[in-house]
């Protein structure tokens, strides 16, 4: 159970991106997570390992998944969870990162998660606290707790990592999402394409051990796994593609294209989607094909496990 | 009236006069080079004077710093002339080349005299102030370089902006031809680079962060280069960061008369040295990959880059304490200018003569200023320097105003022992 009796640690303080991390403390955490699977099915969903934890979520970017993903799990752990949205409170005061860090500090929190527009803000967040801090997203650089639960995923449905060809979809550029999966999936010894259209692929990605394709048949065909990315277009300051329409016509992943791998591919999505640009609606809902609930479900144990074995 | 001066035993270089030997230097009772060289000895000095024996350390021509922020006037709790002579004093600069980007912007003849004013009376090294090439640096306007130039100016550049304009360009172009106007670009398009905070490419990829290509900064050098086929005015290249930028340079050389610079930023560190999102090393141009580092320093060796610079900005730390993103782009770095310039010696990449060359009389014939030199009945300007000495560079430990160092904790060989201007020694280590 959730308690498990020889207490595991992990070797980093912080959870600030996949690259921290060593293959030993990833499997820490996904065995670690597997055990909150069954507590969140249960009737009572709630023990006390984190009672009189005091867990602060400060979002400084608008979530809903992951802010109530993190929050339900701190509540079912025990934890005294305080969310902040700071998107219009103290930065629009023209306090900086590191002062609201330092305040919060000054309460003497037991952990922080903390979500920022800016790359490498959990970093410099984490030089100036004493708890330890968890990534929830840091710009475009990393999203732990999301490959983390995307592996678990994997992991549930496929019984296994290794060797299996995932390809990652779409918006590669602006996505925090796309990096930490790289890395992780990478560790944990999948085969990892990357498709995207040219405007949308980072530079020297093949240096990541990744193949890159532009043509979305091709970065399919016999893939495992077709994950799908979020066109951020909220990110992008000037034009990257010519119209969603066209978009959809060559990235969206639609039934012809999804033929191309293997006929018990499973579709993943991290959400939130929009439908009818990078994936077709009715895919979107197959259940016999997309994972994008259980993705969804499976977070919860995930930061339920980071929670824990973080706070220790 | 001092007293004469005399130095024996010194090793002397002096890139101008080609002077690369053991010898002797004596300063004038009016502070300027009274006699310099190998005949400069114990036998042929009067033997009731006092001497110094340099026991080989090195006499170079004060440095003269091609490209450096003052906060004066507007931000000068990041730099004041007081702290910069100090601290360019404590790195052998004697003279420096100050960027217009002040609040309000060095763009009129009031604010000369202002500058001027401020720099007789706080400033003990040499100003040299630019101009900038367009009123309030707005890249619309082009500014009085004729007027300007009457009063002192003597470059005129946007500073850490670039002309986009392909037409004014040209304009600005045939104007500085008419009225003998230096005209210094920093080179990068503003929408390629647009948001960009390191170079594009692995390291943008790792940490998420916008990337700066390469093209943007050729794209400007070869649109500039273009021009100037037609409008042949005096132009330097402030900095280029990129082996690209240095083909261009040298498919060009043939063709059209112009100059480049180069920060011993872009010369001594890469891209890798940002590490975990050290924003000290958050620099424009960025630092870029290991291959454009050795082809600048090659550059260098084939006489196609003439002037090295230390890009010197003061930033204070609260501008630095942000996420990447937000934090002010540039490296306090006058007074580590000559001592990480000598690590390129250490290291066999390029010659000592070479070096100072680039930071002394090749800077001085570009400016043309009296400077730079150790030429006899000029200006006694010059740095005594151990060139061995080994040091760390601690932020503490820095004289200027602002810390923000971006090689901190390096270890470096060569130290200027004192600093003299006009004969008086104004810093002594």
């Amino acid at each position: 159970m959730a308690n498990s009796k020889n207490a595991v640690k992990i070797s980093k303080k912080h959870l600030l991106g996949i690259q921290d991390l060593s293959i030993s403390d990833v499997k820490t955490i996904l065995s670690e997570s597997k055990n909150f699977i069954a507590l969140n099915k249960s009737k009572n969903k709630k023990i006390d390992i984190l009672r009189g934890k005091t867990q602060i979520n400060l979002f400084f970017e608008p979530s809903t998944r992951t802010q109530s993903s993190f929050e339900l799990a701190g509540k079912r752990l025990g934890a005294d969870v305080m969310s902040m949205n700071i998107t219009n409170s103290a930065i629009k005061k023209g306090e900086t990162l590191i002062d609201t860090a330092m305040t919060l500090n000054a309460m003497h929190p037991d952990i922080i998660v903390v979500r920022h527009q800016d790359s490498g803000a959990s970093n410099l967040l984490s030089q100036k606290v004493n708890c330890a801090v968890l990534n929830a997203g840091d710009g475009r650089r990393e999203h732990p707790t999301q490959a983390l639960l995307d592996a678990l995923t994997i992991m549930e449905k496929k019984n296994k990592i290794e060797g299996l060809k995932i390809a990652i979809c779409g918006d590669i550029l602006h996505s925090r999402v796309a990096r930490s999966n790289i890395y992780l999936l990478n560790m944990l010894g999948a085969d990892i394409n990357i498709v995207a259209p040219s405007n949308l692929m980072p530079k020297d990605l093949e240096k990541f051990g990744v193949n890159t394709f532009t043509n979305m048949k091709e970065g399919v065909k016999d893939c495992d796994i077709v994950m799908m990315l979020r066109l951020q277009n909220e990110r992008m300051t000037s034009s990257f593609l010519s119209s969603n329409r066209e978009y959809y016509e060559y990235y969206g992943l639609t039934p012809d294209k999804l033929e191309k791998a293997k006929s018990d591919a499973i579709i993943m999505h991290p959400g939130p989607m929009n439908r009818g640009i990078e994936i077709d609606t009715k895919l979107a809902d197959d259940i016999n094909k997309s994972v994008i609930k259980e993705q969804v479900e499976l977070g919860v144990a995930v930061r339920m496990a980071c929670l824990k074995l973080f706070c220790e | 009236m001092m007293k004469k001066q005399y130095f024996l035993n010194a090793k002397i270089i002096d890139p101008k006069n080609s002077i690369d030997e053991i010898g002797g230097l004596i300063i004038g009772e009016n502070g300027k080079i009274e006699a310099i060289g190998k005949k400069v000895n114990q036998n042929n000095i009067p033997s009731r004077e006092k001497y110094i024996d340099l026991k080989e350390k090195f006499i170079f021509p004060g440095l003269v710093d091609m490209r450096v922020f003052v906060g004066e006037p507007g931000y000068e709790y990041k730099e004041n002339f007081r702290t910069l002579s100090n601290a360019a004093l404590a790195g052998g600069v004697t003279s420096v080349v100050t960027m217009p980007n002040t609040s309000p912007v060095i763009d009129n003849v009031s604010m000369v005299d202002f500058l001027k004013r401020r720099g007789r009376d706080k400033s003990k090294i040499n100003i040299f102030p630019t101009a900038s090439l367009t009123k309030g640096l707005e890249g619309t306007n082009m500014n009085e370089f004729g007027l300007l130039n009457k009063k002192g100016i003597i470059g005129y550049t946007d500073g850490t902006q670039t002309i986009q304009n392909t037409r004014l360009m040209s304009r600005i172009m045939r104007s500085a031809f008419d009225l003998d106007a230096l005209v210094i670009q920093h080179a990068e398009d503003n929408e390629l680079s647009k948001d960009g905070q390191v170079n594009d490419g692995i390291i943008a990829t790792k940490l998420g962060l916008q990337g700066i290509p390469d093209y943007a900064e050729k794209i400007i050098i070869e649109r500039d280069l273009t021009l100037l086929e037609d409008f042949n005015c005096r132009y330097h290249i402030a900095q280029i960061s990129s082996e690209k930028s240095v083909e261009i340079i040298k498919n060009r050389k043939e063709i059209v008369k112009f100059t480049t610079g180069v920060s011993i930023n872009n010369l001594s560190l890469n891209q890798n040295d940002i590490g975990d999102f050290r924003t000290f090393l958050k620099l424009s141009p960025p630092l870029r990959t290991e291959e454009d580092r050795l082809s600048l320093i090659k550059g260098i060796n084939q006489n196609l880059i003439d002037v090295i610079v230390s890009d010197h900005k003061p930033e204070d730390e609260e501008s630095k304490r942000l996420t990447f993103s937000q934090a002010a782009t540039g490296a306090s770095g006058i007074e580590t200018l000559l001592p990480l310039a000598l690590e390129l010696f250490h290291n066999g990449s390029i010659k000592l003569n070479k070096i100072i060359e680039c930071m002394t009389s090749n800077p001085a014939k570009i400016l043309k200023i009296d400077k730079g030199s150790l030429s006899v009945g000029s200006d006694a300007d010059l740095c005594i320097v151990d060139i061995y000495k080994p040091w760390v560079v601690k932020k503490e430990k820095m004289i200027s105003k602002s810390k923000n160092t971006c090689i901190e904790d390096k270890k470096l060989q060569g130290k200027v022992i004192s600093t003299f201007i006009n004969g008086v020694e104004l810093f002594k280590c």
